[in-house]
């Protein structure tokens, strides 16, 4: 049963890649969209996309944490005990990128924007690459079980934790980028589906490149996860280099529907791949999955929770992706813009 | 290099236990306030909506949607503050989790569902004002009322269990190896407390959102739509102020039986005794003596069980170690809080009256000045209602995290550098308030001046292109 929790709570990481990841990247595209002029064309894509969903995507670390803590309370102390800086940046940026998320769209002066917009992006690369960092901790068995903690730095400035926060921007932008082809396309903007295009296959490359050099990186730096991605997670590995070569080809062909079911397929897969790679291990090699479960009954309440959640939550984030996919969320609608482009009067 | 491993040595290596406590304290605080918006807030816009439709009330409509814009920022701001508490659980108290995670964090995975379903319905509610059509979109208004209410109970269930643990079997080593589950959420703590603050969330949020309008009256803004926006929210304040008054005064009885020190800490007593006398303010001295304030002789034993009246015992600090019960300093910030909760109550309680008797009596609400100058403070009081019980609720629990099981020093993080963060966070929560503050008042002034221009936020009309996408954009049913 303990390895039905460790499913879910997989299930929970993956889906708050695909989603939330992408919702980061665009944060990411926002950072370097350029100047207020130029980049406010992409902005305003980024905030009709990101803006209906970001917190139902969020919601998922959430579930992701209980999960952990409650089904495996001692690796969840043991990896907050260890990487304690890396997971308060991740708390404050995420404070921080939300905030200012949503204080952008109810301002209005352009100097304003500027500073959350600023705040957003920079959080955007910040958390990320702090989670990545902690997942390399992780990997490479820098969390110890037991009560004790790691080193509170080099747990997680290691090479292992490098490539995995720059795997996990890296990621999370070419996500976001292929996503936002589709949001440029739904509103007719072939410039900036071409934009988002030349950025998809550019993000889709450098994540491919980090991800080669990162297994690399695990040979000689994580033993344990290296094995295991070369053997019983070999096919997952595989499912996602092959996902990514054809998103990129049908980036390159120009037909983005598809590059987006296999460019989540990709980023899922290498969650995945990750998550087999250390098996039996919750945190390798000192703490197995099994080893750190909770009482079983308490892994049958996690169950029969994600059970519900699958009946509840799944039909109604379908639904409002559909809606906002369909266009019919068009905008939180504070400032009916019109209002924005001139007549407002100067403050 | 390594600050943060500098056993002892050097001036950046501080014990972590206040400072974590401090923190929790903090985040908490300003957490607590966003709460009583997110639970209460939609409700008040479905009744608006609901009106709106129902009798085509355009200033109706307008608050709705003018509450769903500022939800959509208070919201926001509590997601993420809520998730900075969701990691200081770890971050700070990492043996707290590890030992008690398998049974404190089963209330949290259902309020995991909660807070999906919050999420979710909140962007439907929020975004589909001008696509969907009225009915359907008041539909999806009603889940997260229920979400709101849900999540309440949930997160308060796990915050019950700290006061009355249950629901596990401890090992010989300490390590919980058996969880029952029903157990661990309908503690017996549960409710007491989860209805209490269930209330304290409609109160709050009612009084708050009411106290802006009433400032708005003050100022002259006398129309329709500033008197629904007051009356509503108001209401429900009103509805729910008495009803807290005897949920607090079961709540407090329920103390009383089941834990004493706490109870012990409210009423300054700090040797077993009958005829113990309630006393207003004043403070506990180390030596046991109870110096200043006003003591009503016997009430406090009066109203711990009234069929015994005068004559009923009242458990003193002294019936407990010294190490397993709190402080003097705690006992005294306790009964300060205890004193700030049931005045500010009392007073809320009076302001509550004071309504439904014009109701009654005018069928209007009071039309004096005094009536709305007090009203537009009773927000702020509720407020400072609603953290002093926490603060009852929390330093009377000390000095343990899980009573009688863990003690929050054994607890927190081993970690030397939380001072640093604990300053971080403050410096970051104290300019995220005061950005929040400013948003919604420059919401507030745009709305106002938009009904000055043209109000072209039409409802369920048309959607409207992006700004910066100009005639391209497809007129999808436009």
């Amino acid at each position: 049963m303990a390895d039905a929790v460790a499913v879910v709570l997989f299930v929970a990481v993956s889906a708050y890649a695909v989603f939330a990841g992408a919702d980061f990247g665009a944060g990411f595209w926002d950072l370097v969209a350029g100047g207020a002029t130029r980049g406010a064309r992409p902005r305003a894509v980024i905030d009709h996309s990101v803006g209906p969903v970001w917190e139902a995507n969020h919601v998922w670390l959430i579930f992701a944490l209980v999960v952990l803590w409650t089904g495996f309370p001692e690796a969840f102390a043991s990896i907050t005990l260890t990487v304690f800086v890396p997971l308060t940046l991740v708390a404050l940026g995420i404070v921080l990128r939300g905030a200012s998320f949503a204080f952008r769209k109810s301002l209005f002066r352009t100097s304003e924007r500027r500073v959350f917009g600023a705040m957003f992006a920079f959080s955007s690369v910040l958390v990320p690459y702090c989670m990545g960092a902690v997942a390399g901790a992780i990997a490479s068995g820098r969390v110890p079980a037991g009560g004790e903690a790691g080193d509170p730095w080099t747990s997680w400035v290691n090479p292992t934790s490098v490539v995995g926060g720059v795997l996990a921007v890296t990621v999370g932008a070419y996500l976001a980028a292929v996503y936002l082809i589709w949001d440029a396309r739904r509103l007719a903007d072939d410039p900036l589906v071409e934009y988002f295009r030349r950025r998809a296959v550019v993000a889709a490359v450098v994540a491919g490149v980090v991800a080669v050099v990162g297994i690399f990186v695990l040979r000689a730096d994580s033993r344990y996860v290296f094995d295991g991605l070369t053997s019983r997670a070999l096919p997952l590995a595989v499912l996602s280099a092959l996902c990514g070569v054809g998103s990129l080809a049908l980036l390159l062909r120009q037909s983005p529907r598809g590059a987006r079911l296999l460019a989540a397929g990709a980023v899922a897969s290498v969650v995945w791949a990750w998550g087999v790679a250390q098996w039996p291990y919750i945190l390798p090699t000192s703490l197995k999955v099994s080893a750190a479960a909770a009482p079983s009954a308490t892994l049958t309440t996690l169950l029969v929770v994600f059970g519900v959640a699958a009946v509840v939550i799944v039909p109604s984030i379908a639904f409002l992706y559909v809606l906002d996919q369909r266009n019919l969320l068009p905008e939180e609608g504070t400032d009916s813009r019109p209002a924005a482009s001139g007549s407002t009067p100067a403050p | 290099m390594s600050t943060f491993s500098l056993s002892g040595a050097g001036i950046l290596a501080v014990d972590p236990v206040p400072w974590a406590r401090a923190q929790m304290a903090f985040t908490l605080a300003c957490h607590i306030i966003l709460v009583p918006l997110g639970v209460s807030w939609a409700f008040m816009a479905l009744v608006a909506n609901w009106r709106a439709i129902r009798r085509g009330d355009e200033d109706a409509l307008l608050l709705a949607q003018r509450w769903s814009k500022y939800m959509a920022v208070t919201f926001a701001v509590g997601a993420v503050t809520g998730t900075v508490l969701t990691f200081e659980f770890g971050l700070l108290w990492p043996k707290f989790m590890g030992t008690w995670g398998a049974a404190f964090g089963i209330p949290f995975s259902i309020e995991g569902l909660f807070f999906f379903i919050e999420a979710i319905f909140i962007a439907l509610y929020i975004f589909g004002w001008k696509r969907l059509r009225p009915w359907p979109h008041f539909w999806t208004g009603v889940p997260i009322v229920i979400a709101g209410i849900g999540g309440t109970l949930s997160v308060v269930a796990a915050n019950a269990w700290m006061n009355e643990p249950a629901g596990f079997t401890l090992n010989s080593d300490g390590e919980v190896v058996d969880v029952d589950p029903l157990k661990v959420i309908f503690n017996d703590a549960w409710p007491y407390e989860a209805s209490h603050m269930l209330v304290a969330a409609y109160l709050v949020g009612g009084f708050l959102v009411a106290s802006v309008y009433a400032v708005g009256m003050l100022k002259g803004r006398r129309d329709r739509y500033h008197r629904l926006g007051f009356l509503i929210p108001f209401t429900v304040a009103a509805i729910a102020t008495p009803i807290q008054m005897v949920v607090g005064d079961t709540l407090a009885r329920w103390v009383y039986n089941n834990e004493p020190t706490k109870f012990a800490a409210i009423e300054l007593v700090s040797e077993t005794d009958s005829d113990v006398p309630e006393t207003l303010l004043g403070r506990l001295n180390s030596d046991g003596e109870v110096t200043g304030g006003i003591a009503i002789p016997g009430l406090a034993s009066w109203l711990s069980d009234p069929s015994t009246g005068t004559s009923t015992v009242v458990q003193g600090l002294d019936a407990f170690p010294a190490d397993e019960r709190p402080t003097t300093g705690e006992v005294n910030t306790v009964h300060l809080a205890w004193d700030v909760m049931v005045g500010l109550g009392t007073l809320l309680f009076l302001l509550s009256a004071w309504y439904w008797i014009a109701w009654i009596f005018r069928r209007d609400m009071p039309r004096s000045k005094l009536f709305l100058r007090v009203a537009s403070v009773a927000g702020v009081a509720a407020v400072l209602a609603m953290e002093a019980g926490w603060v009852v609720t929390e330093v009377g629990r000390q000095p343990w995290i899980v009573r009688g099981h863990m003690k929050v020093e054994d607890a927190a993080t081993g970690n030397e550098g939380v001072w640093i963060t604990f300053i971080v966070v403050v410096v970051i929560y104290l300019a995220l308030a005061t950005t929040v503050v400013l948003v919604l008042r420059s919401m507030s002034r745009r709305f106002r001046r938009q009904v000055e221009l043209v109000d072209s936020d039409v409802p369920y009309g048309p959607r409207e292109p992006l700004p910066e996408t100009t005639e391209e954009a497809e007129p999808v049913g436009g």
